[in-house]
């Protein structure tokens, strides 16, 4: 016997979602395996992190919570993976982003006491300003150079670090721990909990506004990308570079732009999870999102909306991790997932075909 | 075929083939005599390659039966085949650029072992060239030979292994006509030889020249089996390739060009590896004027059209009814009128995985009625596309259909129906009826003459001389980089283009070119 691949010429539109799906489905069953393999209970586990993540109404708000970095962050790569602009820096830009947006509190570069409404929208802008650099630098690298924007970008998620390292233990830390002085609450994006004096079923509630900053970036974008010229441009750049040139579009210009935008996604991400979470900025304010955010990206087969949805599904997984022990079982979930969804796109594009021997022979 | 038949040297009895969606041979019937060229007709995607490739053991058939001088016999492999004495000589050559002749003949054969001894070679391989007129220099290096020195290196590999049986994929899709008639030559010393040549093409014309018996097929079937050249004729070769009656070569009116359109002015440019291709075009084409360029490959044609549509740049000018358009954005081309058919439709042309209608909106999305505002009218768009893939008659289950699900024939027709539908004033055509069918071919030059008849000026570029000869209204000869001749097309001679599109002089017919002399 002999195993061969074909290209498959014509997949119908629900084969991807089946197989998405499927991949999804069998690195759960195998992370389950594993789990079982070194003495746990799968069902047992699997069930708390239903549990621990969707159980009630104050872990959904948790849940949600921990996905909406993931969204912004999750569109930022799904952007720039669009157009096969090979975006690892999310990480970085989502960390540049957090320390511009906590630049404009603690520089300050607005005087403290500046009312919420001028605070939080300069705190985005800012937020947003600082991730767009973070995606100008390799995209200008990669338009005008031909440098490879893999390297450039997973290199500058280090240079990030280090900067907000500087900061964080220099000239912005509390005391000489590894963490600044708290945000006056001018700078915190509203919470649920905030309306507990009106609504006291939303009493301890942390779901921020960010959320919606991801619902509606994931609208815009998907506009953009199916409705715009700009995105028709960008499918057809992703699809056949030299198709798009010969269209007489300017391939360079729009890899700086969408790298910019891609950059300023995931530093609003950053900007959301200093406001909305953590109220000042900390070493440690990430883990990983911007890495998560390429699985995301794949697990969503880089659709703005179903961005959201594969976010929800890891912020549950991130969140359940604090629960279960061994603690490495949501990683090793997340990295099995990718190679399921990785090595599942072997199905979308060939048809696996057994040979025969011939009768003849 | 008046005495019984011998046992035929190659023999394919019921040959079937799938491939997904597709029954690329349904019961094919073949037979291949000692001492004879027989031709293998028909359109691509008649099953012909595959056939071959079943024949060279480079596909199993799904069913049937190859027998070898009687003997049914099984290849799991080219090498097995090879050993048998049947050897293929493949459109895309498969030689290594940096080694000699004599290299690239021995490379991977069992002897010499370890040590070579290269005078020895090369004196062997030149002898063996040298029985079959094969005119190549043993010690040259493969890239500074002409594609048809290469293809000489190639059928010079099979006979050093020994092939008795030689199948020839499209031998002549690369060839000027002198040395299309070189081959010829090497293909009847062979069969004098005693070995057999199976000869797959889908020119008529060649095959009636070359076949002692001519096999046509269609659709996976076979439509004639074996008849003689004698007992046929171009036009029923071409019904029973087609199906239907075709006409041969659709008729060019006589017409006064008008104004000039397009002036290109001592245009120099390098191709992508950097070297010097253009060195220093002129040359002017009018409106309602077809003017063919000629050339073999890589003589600075291609170039040419990504400079007139401003995908490279270049020295010189390039003006559009005065407008400079070189260097500039390729845009600005389109927005003056230029429509481009690119060599590479696949890659080039079209985009593969966007619909129908995205890839028939691609010139015209940033103007209205398609764009509005920063958005595209999806209801204009979809109205468009559909407008033309109706006008145009594409072949394709509807609009939103993947592009790379069309056939060659269907591809280019959305190609030429998005380039012609913006009304251009200057169409650049590039090897448009490459690899199509007798029927797609024939609505190609159909819409080429429309747009003359309308005022549109045209560059055609082609290694098909015929398809040049019969549409333009002039011919210029391209070879290394510049124009080496200037023929309006009543008085063009094919021999004296074929003479200068390989380097030589016309007028001088006993110059042809050495195999040293093109090897620069």
């Amino acid at each position: 016997m002999h195993l061969r691949l074909e290209p498959r010429i014509d997949a119908p539109r629900w084969f991807t979602a089946v197989v998405t799906l499927g991949a999804l489905g069998f690195a759960l069953v195998l992370s389950g395996l594993i789990i079982w393999l070194v003495g746990g209970d799968p069902v047992k586990s699997f069930s708390h992190i239903v549990v621990a993540a969707f159980g009630s109404v104050g872990v959904i708000s948790d849940t949600l919570v921990k996905a909406t970095p993931l969204i912004l962050t999750g569109l930022a790569c799904s952007l720039a993976f669009r157009m096969r602009l090979w975006n690892i820096g999310a990480e970085g830009q989502f960390l540049l982003g957090a320390w511009g947006a906590s630049a404009v509190v603690l520089a300050p570069i607005l005087p403290a006491g500046t009312p919420a409404i001028v605070v939080i929208p300069a705190m985005m802008l800012a937020g947003a300003a600082a991730g767009g650099l973070w995606g100008f630098i390799p995209g200008v690298l990669r338009a005008r150079l031909g440098v490879n924007e893999i390297i450039t970008t997973l290199m500058l998620n280090y240079v990030a670090l280090f900067w907000l390292q500087f900061w964080v233990f220099g000239p912005w830390s509390k005391g000489g721990f590894p963490e600044t002085e708290p945000f006056p609450p001018e700078a915190w994006l509203p919470r649920l909990t905030d309306l507990a004096a009106s609504f006291p079923i939303l009493g301890g509630l942390t779901l921020h506004l960010g959320l919606i900053f991801g619902i509606v970036a994931a609208t815009i974008m998907w506009i953009a990308l199916e409705r715009t010229r700009w995105g028709y441009e960008i499918r057809l750049i992703g699809d056949s570079p030299r198709a798009a040139r010969y269209a007489g579009i300017d391939i360079n210009r729009k890899i700086i732009v969408v790298f910019v935008i891609s950059g300023a996604l995931a530093g609003l991400g950053g900007m959301s999870e200093v406001a909305g979470v953590v109220h000042g900025l900390q070493d440690r304010i990430s883990p990983g999102y911007g890495f998560t955010a390429i699985i995301i990206a794949y697990l969503a087969r880089f659709g703005p909306f179903r961005v959201i949805f594969a976010s929800i599904l890891f912020g549950a997984l991130i969140l359940a991790g604090r629960e279960i022990q061994p603690s490495g079982v949501p990683a090793m979930i997340q990295g099995i997932v990718l190679f399921a969804l990785v090595g599942s796109d072997v199905l979308i594009r060939y048809r696996i075909r057994f040979d025969r021997r011939l009768a003849t022979a | 075929m008046t005495s019984p038949a011998p046992v035929p040297a190659l023999e394919a009895r019921g040959i079937v083939k799938a491939f997904p969606g597709v029954l690329a041979n349904d019961g094919v019937d073949f037979d291949l005599r000692r001492g004879e060229i027989h031709a293998l007709l028909g359109e691509n995607g008649a099953g012909k390659s595959t056939l071959v490739n079943v024949l060279a053991g480079l596909y199993r058939p799904d069913a049937g039966e190859i027998r070898l001088d009687g003997q049914p016999i099984v290849f799991g492999s080219p090498k097995d085949a090879i050993a048998a004495g049947l050897g293929m000589v493949h459109q895309h050559f498969t030689l290594v650029p940096s080694q000699t002749v004599t290299e690239n003949v021995l490379l991977g054969l069992s002897e010499p072992r370890f040590w070579l001894r290269p005078g020895r070679s090369e004196e062997e391989i030149g002898g063996l060239a040298g029985k079959f007129g094969l005119r190549v220099d043993p010690r040259a290096k493969i890239w500074q030979l002409s594609v048809g020195e290469q293809q000489r290196v190639e059928i010079l590999k099979l006979l050093y292994r020994g092939a008795r049986i030689l199948i020839m994929d499209e031998p002549t899709a690369v060839l000027a006509p002198h040395e299309i008639d070189e081959l010829f030559r090497t293909l009847r010393s062979m069969t004098s030889d005693g070995r057999s040549v199976v000869f797959i093409s889908h020119k008529l014309g060649e095959v009636l020249a070359i076949a002692d018996r001519i096999t046509v097929m269609r659709r996976g079937r076979v439509t004639a089996a074996g008849i003689e050249p004698a007992a046929t004729s171009t036009t029923d070769l071409a019904r029973r390739m087609v199906g239907r009656d075709v006409l041969e070569l659709v008729e060019r009116m006589p017409q006064q060009p008008g104004d000039v359109i397009l002036a290109v002015r001592d245009v120099t440019a390098d191709n992508d590896r950097g070297l010097p291709a253009l060195r220093g075009v002129s040359l002017d084409v009018r409106a309602g004027e077809i003017v063919g360029i000629a050339a073999v490959a890589g003589n600075g044609q291609s170039e040419l059209a990504e400079v007139i549509t401003a995908l490279r740049p270049c020295g010189g000018s390039v003006r559009i009814r005065g407008e400079e358009v070189a260097n500039r954005a390729t845009g600005h081309a389109i927005k003056h009128g230029v429509a481009h058919v690119p060599e590479d439709r696949t890659g080039v042309g079209s985009s593969p995985n966007l619909s129908l209608a995205d890839n028939l909106i691609m010139k015209r999305y940033r103007e209205p009625p398609i764009a509005r505002g920063w958005f595209i009218d999806d209801t204009a768009a979809r109205g468009l596309a559909q407008g033309l893939k109706d006008e145009y008659s594409i072949a394709a289950p509807s609009i939103d259909t993947e592009a790379r699900l069309l056939s060659g024939g269907n591809l280019q027709r959305l190609i030429f129906a998005r380039e012609i539908d913006s009304g251009p004033r200057l169409i650049v055509a590039v090897q448009p009826t490459r690899g199509l069918d007798v029927g797609a071919i024939e609505s190609v030059h159909r819409i080429l003459l429309e747009r003359r008849a309308a005022g549109a000026a045209i560059v055609l570029i082609s290694e098909e001389l015929d398809e040049i000869l019969s549409l333009s209204d002039r011919v210029d000869v391209m070879f290394e980089g510049r124009i080496a001749g200037s023929f309006p097309a009543e008085t063009a001679d094919i021999h004296e283009i074929g003479l200068l599109m390989t380097g030589g002089r016309p007028a001088a017919n006993d110059a042809v070119p050495t195999a040293a002399s093109q090897a620069r």
